[in-house]
């Protein structure tokens, strides 16, 4: 293969030194003639090789991941290996052999088992290196089309082969080989559609631009045209960043951003054809920056291990101390009488008894190196890599609907999952499902409650219960009012048609449908299928219909009433203020082409618009306009323009129904069936559109996915997003199309996004702003309440505010939408600055944010929408499992207080009964003032539980397995919410520490609004101060930095695409699979590992003990009975095999006990199973057993003629029997495998043994064990000891641990007992909870008939606390609003559990959090009064600590201030005081509900 | 879509993480193994479950404890073929130094290592510049007290017991193990070139007058190279066979022992024993065995009573805890 003229970066060699220092680099085109060149002709040779040079020091793109060429494995592989503390040791202990004085091996055997370890090492090293080669290879050989000067076209090269500056052509669906600045693309507008899956997981597509300047080109890109220099960033790892310019010839500058930046491994979408030059290559792609090796993480019982080997060191030093001490003294007392056995220097003096005890010394080391376990690293790492598998194969952790599973991405730290004590979980994507479902919206200050929508979401949360029927629900809905009775039917079948998926649906069925999902985010009919409001959906239509006349007369908005006006520019906001890329199903990457269409006659209107139009703007803007074009459209037939009409869905349903249902469809769509009643044609190919014409959204975020789908409901439709035009679709103006001018991006700090438009109809400049209210508010033109307009204004807000307040305590995500108008003359004038921002190449992002910032003022407020963020499935559960098990769960999230406290009760995160510390301080002395306050509080209320507490410890070991929420239940402990600013307080250095106290008091805590940074700061802290061991989960980037701090790092393969996970140590599916990993994987792991641990230390000990006992036998001539074979090998051969079965398959507790009882969860936090002085009683026992094994031998064989290694022959095999009854106490689960390897170690032993006796007559000295075992076997006395020695040593464990059992089980041994009792009944997987039983049963009892009395269907309002009852009972509150109380009848009857709806002030929204009593008052006038009272309590409090004026967050942090430092007792105090007769009623049966469950546990 | 995988992995992360860890994985399977569903036996360690091991060790040990003990008390009596040994104490022979000092190749009749023992026999290896043979502490420090028993007849003058060299080896140590160097000349001519132990009376080649019993393979010699376990031990010296059934080997009268002293053991402050023993099945005399059977047999009864007692008493209770889970 011919090769290119190299990449050229820096022109000529005198400049190169200079550059490389600069912080730019300079690409070429490689087809140039390099710079340096003066005559082509002349210095063609040179120059090529030059160049070539030059290429040198910037990386092709070559990939090479691997760590060792053939040649520097075996060096590097062992430098790296002797990092290794532990292999220095040994190979030192090995090499010590070599010194002829102290060895006490034959030198070349004790090196064996040392090599045999970093061989193994090696050989593992070796074969990750090669497959990484082999992937290196795989990928350096893929091909890709460069563009070749020689044969001036573009040709097949690997991709190895590309240099920087090389011209490459990329057709579609080809991944990007190096990061290429994008030149030319076959989309008219110079766009190209990327997919980032590989870089970040997200699957949404994200757009690309031709460099500015070269998007204008007609003609077809020629490389040997570029003549520009290209100036960029070195490379870096910044993945959102990439800046420079490019210097054409003329001298002329143009900036390049990121989004003309194509990345490496990013797969080109939509896109014929791209050509690129490329700008970074190999591994100074961003890619490969980013790609950071694995982790490596030590487990806290690694530490706690590595701790105990340094106390074998020490033993083991004592041991050769002593040794030498007495081995000195020993030669001593010999010395003078030169006798026989004392063998002299080979020169014949005698030794000295100091040179002698030195030897000695050197020689116990190596003598009793077993002590040092060489093989407990590597049966770790393979205990690990095992349980790893296990976790991995775990099919309770596989998700069906993602097809996903559970990854370990860190092999070294499972053992860790057991042992956690705090969780810190992000909330978005994490405890929510983080698909956005739009559920209510205000316009104009009209609230808009959506129940119909509601109703639906409901529904498919039954749905995921799969328990309801079908029927009697039908029948329910189908008593409604005539108004909602078309949408109850559309649901209805939409239901059933779920339904019949999920039941029906087979697995591949619902991986297909997963795979669907998966091409495209956020689309699960849950979120695609809105419901209209039917009151907004008239007004959306008369809005239509109306502009629809009136659309070329002056002033077509003119005509419409303000709140008209606001309903349309409300939804057209919706529909275009977002980057939502339109694609069509049955190729999901396919943008949805219509520019043929735009091409269409009205020419004259594009020319008009393109007036302004700062970029190009080739083709067709505006849509064929009116209704009659659209008909007589679907009429020719050519139903393409039908196909993508926003009412597509509505469409099929309408064609459903027609064969189902006619009458009622008739019905149902009277006010608009006429205008797009459906073409006979259509009639006949229902089923073929169903299939083609949906259309699909693909949105960076799920929330802008919601309100397009939303919008879309209302049959105002995206059809087609273009960079520089939006078209919506609306049944009576048809399709709009709106001229993009710009897209003001979302970002952090400003909190909303802008999208400046040319609106077709009044051909006026509008901004529409999205953003959170927060902001968006504050932005809002300022209205006098002179006029009677701004008066209204000004009631609208305020309505608005209400409503978002509303929202956000229904725990919905609330964005308000606002909008500007722009004349001319303020457009003009903020373009030319926005330009000027735009083209500026050094703090471009500080200038379009000022710019922005200019622009989002003086907004009209449109509305506000509420979405809803659905809790995923089993998190309540999960939580009160995890809760259960002696967790501490903290949420951290940047939401707002409200929706963060909102979703933390229906995760049960917050218990109704609990008290809310709230903590909202607004500068750093109210925040101490407010931190002391709380923890006096705090304490005087541990003072009144202390008499509890002791209580419960008193009844021995059966108090841990009582559920907790009996004895919590009485004196539940606080749980604190903070806020992000108060957060940032309280991490302040002096106040941490009242902070951590004050959280540890507390059952959980929330932090809200807070920054990436507090939560990792609020993870480290707990991590240092506590010395606890943390767990972080989240989804999202924001959550990596919290995820890298803490012990262990769980990431969600969520929506959110892949940092977090990439950054995890373990990544799971779904949160509710923390609650496997953790309780039961995470104990196991714990459990197996700790006990396999401890038993290598029982083991080596006891069998050092044997030597170390022979000693004062020998003179302590460090001599061994024990052949050394047997020494070095019995621990890697013998002994092993059956340790590490148990260390991977032993359960101490099955799975289902674990999981119905997660209390056994606390022995891993609590170390339990490996304490230090557990540890020592282990060593102890050692030392016993050793004594036992050592003198039942020796006073068996007292004064007999027995030789030295038939002797030390008989003591290994008593070893190798005590080890395995050993084992054998400490499995708690046989399985066939531990039978047989314990039976595989003996047969193994003594083959071995018998084969290496016969082997060779005058081998291995010194030991030369010729036909030792042979005759020992024949010795009955062998047999005798045999028996007697092992069941001698573990008859005291064996009574110590039966009488431990009776007397004192532990709570793991009452969970087995119990789990051999009665199996059966723990079996039952979920009912076991109590509190799920007990809602169970209350559903039963709803399903039957509708005649619950009143108070128990509160009481089941209040007991019940999963999330549906909690929104129910929030809209209860809603339905207090004039505006939303029209529809009573049906309020009540769609949601049964509000069936005796309390109306209630807004003013008076009651948290239910301390006084959940107080929370559902008898009607206003009560609730009024409980309000003024705790206002009056709050006064002085709320002015000395300065809290917000905001009505509701004052309402939230005062309430919870008075009952939390008021007075203790007030919020449990209120239910039992309320007055009125009904209401009293309600407060004792609450009282008794939550007592009950106590009462009968205690 | 290989395409897409290759991509991935690169962009992922180099190295591939876990054994089945990536998203590649498809569902696991439904194995018993995998799910960690293995059938299994779960024992449970309470006083109830554990009792009974502890009874069948009574059970089993007591009697086995007395039977040995029987049988080794039987010992005593003086029938069927009797050993003669010689003992001494405070004998360190597993001196590490001492244990090493020996080259068996040379005892293996190895002719190279004859001439040229190995390094271990320092500083037994040679001796005024001849390779000495057998080399190495163990061979130089080797018994040679010579032992004679005499039955003193009523008629007082002794009459020799008739002691027996041979077959007080291990077979193998004779007949593999140890080998005179190879040859057909007179063992003095193959040991040419050697010299005797440096605490020796004669070289290895005059140890005895029966060939077959004689330099390497002289059974005296292979016993003594065996070194003991611990410091106080005896080794076999002489065969005494039975001649008849009527009579005992050892007819009860009064005998005479001549002790030739070569063997000093004041150096080391050890003592010299001789002892005539018969043995069982179950080798000499040793009482240790039949008591601690006995004894741990008795005491594993009585914990099984202990746990029989606790099991008893907090039968109950247990129970009752378990309810309240």
């Amino acid at each position: 293969m011919e090769r290119e003229p190299a990449a050229a970066e820096e022109p000529g060699p005198p400049g190169r030194r200079r550059r490389r220092r600069r912080r730019t680099r300079t690409v070429r085109s490689n087809l140039l003639p390099p710079p340096g060149a003066e005559d082509p002709a002349a210095g063609a040779a040179k120059g090529e090789r030059r160049r070539r040079v030059c290429a040198q020091h910037l990386a092709d793109n070559r990939l090479k991941t691997t760590k060792y060429t053939l040649l520097s494995f075996l060096p590097k592989n062992l430098f790296e290996q002797f990092h290794r503390l532990a292999n220095v040791y040994f190979v030192f202990i090995a090499l010590l052999n070599f010194v002829p004085a102290v060895n006490a091996f034959q030198p070349g055997l004790a090196l064996a088992p040392v090599l045999f370890i970093l061989a193994v090492t090696a050989f593992k090293d070796l074969w990750e290196d090669y497959s990484r080669h082999r992937s290196d290879h795989e990928i350096n050989h893929l091909g890709c089309l460069v563009f070749s000067r020689e044969e001036n076209k573009y040709v097949n090269r690997f991709w190895k082969e590309i240099r920087v500056g090389d011209f490459v052509r990329l057709r579609c669906n080809e991944i990007i080989p190096a990061d290429i600045l994008l030149l030319s693309s076959s989309d008219p507008d110079g766009l190209c559609h990327i997919e980032t899956a590989n870089l970040d997981g997200e699957t949404n597509l994200k757009r690309r631009q031709v460099v500015r300047g070269f998007s204008g080109l007609v003609s077809e890109f020629n490389p040997l045209t570029f003549t520009s220099v290209i100036e960029c960033e070195k490379p870096n790892n910044d993945l959102t960043r990439f800046r420079g310019c490019i210097i054409h010839d003329n001298g002329k500058k143009a900036g390049l951003y990121k989004e003309n930046l194509l990345l490496r491994g990013c797969t080109i979408r939509n896109t014929d054809a791209v050509v690129g030059i490329v700008i970074y290559a190999g591994h100074e792609t961003k890619a490969l920056l980013n790609n950071s090796g694995p982790r490596y993480k030590r487990s806290q019982l690694e530490r706690q291990m590595n701790c105990d080997v340094l106390w074998c060191v020490l033993l083991l030093i004592c041991m050769s101390l002593f040794s030498a001490v007495g081995h000195g003294l020993w030669v001593r007392q010999y010395q003078d009488k030169r006798s026989l056995f004392d063998v002299p220097e080979s020169d014949g003096s005698a030794l000295s008894p100091v040179t002698a005890a030195v030897y000695s010394f050197l020689t116990m080391i190596i003598v009793l190196q077993v002590l040092i376990p060489i093989s407990l690293y590597v049966s770790i790492e393979i205990v690990k890599v095992c349980q790893v598998y296990f976790i991995n194969q775990d099919m309770e952790l596989y998700d069906e609907e993602t097809d996903s599973q559970l990854q370990c991405r860190a092999l070294n730290i499972t053992e860790d999952l057991g042992q956690i004590q705090y969780i810190f979980s992000d909330k978005t994507g994490t405890l929510t499902e983080n698909k956005m479902v739009f559920r209510r919206c205000t316009v104009s200050g009209i609230e808009y409650s959506h129940d119909a929508n509601a109703q639906r979401l409901a529904r498919y949360q039954e749905a995921d219960s799969e328990e309801e029927e079908v029927v009697p629900r039908g029948g329910l809905v189908s008593q409604r009012g005539s108004i909602g009775s078309h949408q109850s039917i559309r649901m209805m079948h939409r239901t059933q048609s779920t339904k019949s998926h999920r039941r029906t649906g087979s697995r591949a069925e619902a991986k297909r449908a997963s795979m669907l999902s998966r091409h495209t985010a956020f689309s699960s009919p849950m979120e695609k299928d809105i419901t209209p409001d039917p009151k907004l959906l008239e007004k959306v239509s008369e809005c239509d219909r109306c502009l629809a006349v009136a659309r070329h007369q002056e002033h077509p908005l003119a005509h419409l009433s303000p709140e008209l006006s606001d309903v349309f520019d409300f939804f057209i906001a919706l529909t275009i203020c977002n980057t939502v890329v339109v694609t069509s199903p049955d190729q999901p990457r396919q943008k949805v082409r219509v520019r043929f269409e735009l091409k269409s006659p009205v020419k004259t209107i594009e020319d008009f618009l393109r007036r302004f139009t700062p970029s190009r703007l080739t083709s067709g803007c505006s849509s064929i306009g009116n209704l009659a074009t659209n008909k007589s459209n679907h009429k020719s037939g050519s139903n393409f323009l039908s196909n993508l009409s926003s009412n597509s869905t509505l469409l099929r349903l309408e064609d459903k129904l027609g064969q189902s249902a006619p009458a009622i469809a008739s019905n149902g769509y009277s006010s608009q069936a006429g205008n797009w009643a459906p073409e006979p044609t259509r009639e006949q190919e229902p089923e073929l559109k169903k299939e083609e014409l949906e259309l699909r959204y693909e949105a960076e975020s799920p929330d802008e996915a919601a309100l397009v789908y939303a919008a879309k409901a209302y049959n105002c439709a995206l059809v087609d997003r273009l960079h520089d035009q939006v078209s919506v679709e609306l049944p009576h103006l048809g399709r709009l199309t709106f001229e993009l001018l710009h897209t003001l991006g979302f970002d952090s700090i400003r909190k909303r996004m802008s999208v400046v438009i040319r609106h077709p109809i009044t051909d006026e400049i509008n901004v529409y702003t999205k953003g959170a209210d927060s902001v968006v508010m504050d932005l809002l033109l300022p209205c006098s309440s002179d006029d009677a307009r701004g008066r209204h204004q000004k009631k609208i807000r305020s309505k608005t505010q209400n409503f978002l307040n509303m929202y956000a305590v229904e725990g919905l995500r609330t964005l308000c939408i606002a909008k500007r108008v722009l004349s001319e003359e303020e457009y003009a004038c903020w373009l030319q600055s926005h330009l000027e921002a735009e083209s500026s190449l050094d703090n471009r992002e500080e200038l379009l944010f000022q710019s922005a910032i200019r622009l989002e003022t003086n907004l009209h407020l449109l509305g506000a929408t509420g979405i809803e963020d659905r809790l995923q499935e089993g998190v309540p559960e999960t939580i009160a499992k995890l809760r259960q098990a002696g967790l501490q769960i903290w949420v951290l999230t940047g939401d707002k207080q409200e929706t963060a406290i909102n979703i933390a009760r229906a995760c049960k995160l917050l218990d109704h009964e609990e008290e809310v510390i709230t903590l909202n301080a607004e500068s750093q002395e109210a925040c101490a003032a407010l931190l002391d306050q709380c923890l006096h509080y705090v304490q005087s209320r541990g003072l009144h539980s202390t008499p509890e507490k002791t209580e419960g410890k008193m009844s021995v070991g059966f108090s841990p397995l009582c559920p907790t929420p009996a004895s919590t239940a009485s004196n539940p402990s606080p749980s604190l919410v903070i806020d992000g600013r108060s957060l940032a307080y309280a991490l302040e250095k002096n106040l941490e520490d009242k902070f951590l106290f004050l959280a540890k008091q507390c059952q959980s805590v929330l932090c809200c609004r807070s920054t990436p940074l507090q939560k990792s700061m609020v993870v480290k802290l707990v991590r240092s101060k506590l010395k606890a061991m943390t767990l972080a989960i989240g989804d999202g980037a924001n959550d990596v930095s919290m995820i890298q701090v803490a012990d262990v790092g769980v990431g969600i393969l969520g929506q959110e695409g892949m940092q977090a996970v990439m950054a995890s140590d373990f990544a799971v599916p779904r949160f509710r699979y923390l609650e496997r990993l953790l309780i039961v994987h995470g104990h196991w792991c714990y459990s197996r590992l700790a006990n396999m641990v401890l038993y290598f230390f029982y083991k080596n000990t006891m069998f050092v003990g044997l030597l170390f006992w022979f000693q004062f036998y020998c003179g302590f001539s460090a001599s061994a009975m024990i052949d050394q074979w047997y020494l070095i090998f019995f621990n890697l051969l013998f002994s092993s095999l059956p340790q590490l079965v148990t260390g991977v398959l032993d359960k101490d507790v099955p799975a289902h006990v674990l999981l119905t009882k997660p209390q056994l969860y606390r022995s891993g936090q609590n170390m339990e199973e490996y304490r230090p002085q557990t540890f020592w009683l282990n060593m102890v026992d050692a030392a016993f057993q050793s004594l036992v094994c050592f003198f039942i031998p020796y006073l068996a064989y007292y004064n007999s003629d027995v030789d030295l290694f038939t002797w030390g022959t008989l003591i290994t095999a008593i070893a190798l029997f005590t080890f395995l009854l050993h084992l054998g106490i400490e499995t708690r689960t046989w399985t066939w495998l531990n039978w047989i390897t314990c039976g595989f170690s003996i047969i193994l032993f003594f083959t071995v043994a018998l084969i290496y006796n016969a082997s060779c007559a005058a081998c291995y000295p010194p030991s030369n064990p010729y036909w030792t075992v042979q005759t020992l076997l024949r010795d009955p006395v062998f047999y005798l000891t045999c028996l007697i020695a092992p069941v001698t040593a573990l008859l005291p464990r064996l009574f110590f641990k039966a009488l431990q059992g009776s007397l004192f089980p532990t709570p793991l041994q009452l969970g087995r007992q119990s789990a051999r009792k009665c199996p059966k009944r723990l079996n039952i997987p979920k009912e076991t909870f109590a509190q799920g039983r007990l809602e169970g049963d209350l559903r039963t009892d709803h399903s039957v008939g509708r005649t619950i009395s009143p108070s128990a269907s509160l009481s089941r309002d209040r007991v019940s606390q999963d999330c549906t009852s909690q929104a129910a009972w929030h809209t209860q509150q809603a339905a207090c609003s004039p505006e939303a109380s029209e529809e009573p009848s049906m309020v009540d009857n769609s949601v049964p559990l509000r069936d005796d709806t309390v109306l209630e002030g807004l003013s008076a929204q009651s948290p239910g959090s301390s006084t959940w009593g107080a929370a559902v008052p008898e009607g206003c006038p009560e609730e009024s009064k409980v309000k003024s009272t705790s206002a009056g309590r709050v006064a002085p409090l709320s002015s000395l600590f300065n809290l917000p004026n905001f009505s509701s967050i004052n309402w939230i942090s005062s309430l919870s201030l008075v009952s939390g430092l008021g007075n203790g007792q007030a919020g449990r105090g209120v239910p039992v005081q309320a007055p009125s007769g009904r209401a009293g009623l309600k407060g004792t049966d609450h009282g008794l509900l939550l007592v009950a469950p106590s009462r009968g546990r205690s | 879509m290989a395409m897409n995988y290759n991509s991935k992995d690169e962009v992922d992360g180099g190295p591939p993480c876990a054994p089945g860890g990536t998203a590649k994985t498809p569902r696991p399977d439904n194995t018993a193994f995998k799910q960690q569903r293995l059938p299994a036996w779960q024992p449970i360690l309470t006083a109830g479950t554990v009792l009974p091991t502890f009874f069948i060790i009574g059970l089993i040990f007591i009697p086995i404890g007395i039977g040995i003990f029987v049988t080794s008390n039987n010992i005593r009596e003086i029938e069927g073929n009797v050993f003669m040994y010689y003992a001494l104490s405070n004998f360190y022979q597993n001196h590490r130094r001492y244990v090493k000092s020996r080259d068996d190749s040379q005892l293996n009749g190895d002719s190279s290592a004859l001439l040229n023992p190995s390094k271990e026999c320092e500083p037994y290896r040679r001796n005024e510049d001849k390779p000495i043979a057998p080399c190495g502490a163990i061979a130089n420090s080797m018994f040679n007290d010579t032992l004679e028993l005499f039955l003193m007849g009523n008629d007082s003058y002794p009459t020799p017991i008739t002691l027996k060299k041979k077959s007080i080896a291990w077979w193998t140590d004779k007949n593999v193990k140890f080998r005179n160097p190879p040859g057909e000349e007179s063992l003095e001519e193959r040991f040419k070139g050697t010299t005797k132990p440096v605490n020796w009376l004669n070289p290895v080649y005059m140890l005895d007058s029966d060939p077959d019993n004689n330099g390497f393979i002289n059974e005296d010699f292979i016993v003594w190279m065996r070194t003991a376990a611990l410091p106080n031990f005896r080794k076999l010296y002489r065969l005494i066979e039975r001649k008849s059934d009527l009579h005992p080997t050892l007819p009860a009268g009064r005998y005479y022992l001549n002790i030739t002293y070569n063997y000093p053991v004041h150096s080391f402050d050890g003592r010299k024993r001789m002892i005539l023993s018969t043995i069982s099945w179950m080798g000499g005399k040793n009482p240790f065995l039949g008591i601690a059977y006995i004894a741990i047999g008795s005491i594993s009864f009585f914990l099984g009573v202990v746990l029989l007692v606790i099991n008893h008493k907090y039968r109950n209770s247990s129970n009752t805890a378990d309810i309240t889970i």
